[in-house]
């Protein structure tokens, strides 16, 4: 490795024909002994995220079960985890519940206040500007089991929003119970927003001033300046935050364990609740797993499309 | 922008009420633990305290309650972000400078692995552990996640990295140093704001991961202050709220400081929310 030529492309393909053996084995070699660093990363990579997730589709097969008989030895049982799972009415309600988690909390809630926040504070206050910046920031900021723990504080029966809502004589509802899922959805919307005002106030910046401007002596109005020139202009950036906000969301499990625990009932039951109600509150591994392996797949999807769209940054 | 229309006037004026509004909505639960932390009475609500007290952090600043959980966090997240790093920079090195046939597919396959949804593999993840017999077993958990924080610190590091010009490395080829030696004596001097961001980027997310120590470990005196705290909250929640609040602030302080510390002095706030901008 210490060989004086320079890290140049010595295999770009298609560029010229075939070099002679030897130097075809040393370039191989080279390219060996080259990628050795690579072998730390691939083998914890191979074990702790390849492992699991073929084990994971592996163990969507059989019965294994955390306690019993089939907690020894477990056995292949097909499609029977997800032909019960397709059976059980907690499963087809747990997609929806997540569905709308993810419309509500990810897509329309956070990216359009992340957007809106982003526009709104290029036209306010410096002061203003970083009040908002800070708070908003802070509430991402904070380790998740904090975060959550103050958002149940807000929505509890007894807490900050119905203590308000009393002030002007207006009686709130036990949000936690009656409203399980708008109070997490606005839990989220208000712990996740500022990553999407980041990436907006980023994406702005690079906007240029003459573009808006001369829009505006066009005699283009505000709404038709954001509608036809800003939004096309940040697509790109819409289109990645949504992947990633979607991707995040899809993940969340801390905020609503800690503030409904998936409940009344399964009311609050989004996907990554319900692998975990059901792997390690009634023990049913193969059916947890088999959960976990729609919400790989679901999240593999995502992660191809996201790929796609950053495609030329990596070629 | 000298310009200033009356409906401009206007338009600012609307613009700070909303963010005003925003911040207040934003900013509620986040005070709401501030005053519970100095308040003995704490309840649920927002309330001044009738007496300032510093009480509640003296009551928890114990061994059981505080500094051992702080302490394992402290081993975890640590010993994750000092792995994390470690390896990620021996991997972007030759994805940084050599072109090789690996290259592309690693590169997607890492890009890859930054999306993988992590909660959706615990599960599969503790049928692991148990298979391995690595349950409750703290390096076991910290290995874990580094390999969950490895893919996008290699992008990280990767993209640091290739800023960093490659003609001091020639000079050194020249005189026979060895790839490690270039790496160690040239690259990573180069690159040590960027290496902090990374470290400090791992440090924050294994900090305050909750999910993964909850279902990997089980001992008290092994669980991480974010799981402590989550017991603390099943045995005592109901009566001690101000208590529940101290710790928490307490357990948040360092992540807090790092991130003040990366967006001001390293300006690399830009670097975090900005490596996944389109």
């Amino acid at each position: 490795m210490s060989a004086p030529t320079l890290a140049r492309p010595d295999e770009r393909p298609g560029r010229g024909t075939s070099p002679r053996p030897g130097r075809a084995r040393a370039a191989t070699h080279r390219s060996l002994v080259r990628s050795i660093p690579l072998l730390p990363a691939v083998v914890l990579l191979a074990i702790f995220l390849l492992g699991p997730v073929i084990s994971s589709f592996y163990g969507s097969f059989t019965n294994a079960s955390l306690s019993g008989a089939s907690a020894q030895d477990s056995a292949f049982v097909g499609f029977d985890n997800y032909a019960a799972l397709f059976a059980d009415p907690d499963f087809p309600k747990s997609v929806m519940l997540t569905l709308v988690f993810l419309v509500a909390s990810a897509i329309v809630g956070q990216n359009v206040l992340g957007l809106g926040l982003a526009l709104l504070m290029r036209s306010s206050n410096r002061l203003v500007r970083s009040l908002v910046g800070t708070f908003v920031v802070t509430a991402w900021v904070l380790p998740e089991i904090v975060a959550s723990f103050a958002a149940y504080a807000f929505f509890n029966d007894t807490g900050t929003l119905n203590n308000l809502l009393a002030a002007v004589g207006i009686d709130g509802p036990n949000w936690l119970y009656a409203l399980p899922m708008l109070s997490v959805i606005l839990a989220n919307i208000w712990r996740g927003t500022a990553f999407s005002m980041l990436v907006y106030s980023a994406a702005l910046q690079d906007v240029p001033q003459e573009i808006t401007e001369s829009a505006e002596v066009d005699g283009a109005r505000g709404w038709q300046r954001l509608v036809f020139i800003t939004i096309p202009m940040i697509r790109r950036s819409i289109s990645t935050n949504l992947m990633l906000t979607t991707l995040q969301t899809l993940s969340v499990f801390t905020l609503i364990f800690v503030m409904t625990g998936g409940g009344p009932g399964t009311d609050s039951s989004t996907l990554p609740v319900l692998a975990y109600q059901e792997a390690f509150q009634f023990g049913q591994l193969g059916f947890g797993t088999a959960i976990a392996t729609i919400m790989l797949l679901v999240g593999a999807a995502f992660s191809v499309a996201y790929i796609r769209a950053l495609k030329p940054e990596v070629d | 922008m000298g310009m200033t229309s009356p409906s401009r006037r206007v338009m600012k004026l609307a613009s700070n009420g909303v963010l005003l509004l925003v911040t207040v909505a934003f900013a509620l639960p986040l005070i709401w633990l501030v005053l519970a932390s100095v308040d003995t009475r704490a309840t649920l609500s927002i309330k001044l305290p009738e007496t300032f007290s510093l009480q509640n952090f003296t009551d928890v600043m114990t061994p059981e309650t505080a500094f051992i959980p702080l302490l394992n966090s402290l081993f975890l997240a640590g010993g994750c972000a000092v792995i994390t790093v470690t390896v990620a920079v021996l991997a972007a090195y030759p994805l940084s400078r050599y072109k090789m046939r690996v290259n592309k597919p690693f590169l997607y396959g890492v890009l890859f692995g930054t999306c993988l949804p992590i909660t959706a593999m615990m599960v599969p993840v503790y049928a692991l552990f148990v298979a391995f017999n690595l349950i409750d077993s703290l390096p076991g958990t910290t290995l874990f996640l580094a390999a969950t924080s490895l893919p996008i610190a290699i992008y990280m590091t990767k993209n640091f990295m290739d800023s960093v010009p490659v003609s001091l490395e020639e000079a050194a080829w020249m005189d026979g140093a060895s790839m490690l030696t270039t790496l160690t004596r040239i690259v990573i001097p180069l690159m040590r704001p960027g290496l902090a961001v990374v470290f400090i980027f791992v440090f924050i997310g294994a900090w305050g991961n909750f999910f993964v120590p909850f279902v990997l470990l089980l001992s008290p005196d092994k669980l991480p202050a974010a799981v402590s705290i989550f017991s603390f909250f099943g045995q005592y929640g109901t009566v001690a709220y101000g208590q529940l609040a101290a710790f928490s602030l307490l357990y948040s302080l360092p992540v807090i400081t790092l991130y003040v510390f990366v967006s001001r002095v390293l300006g690399g706030s830009s670097a975090m929310a900005g490596a996944i901008k389109g």
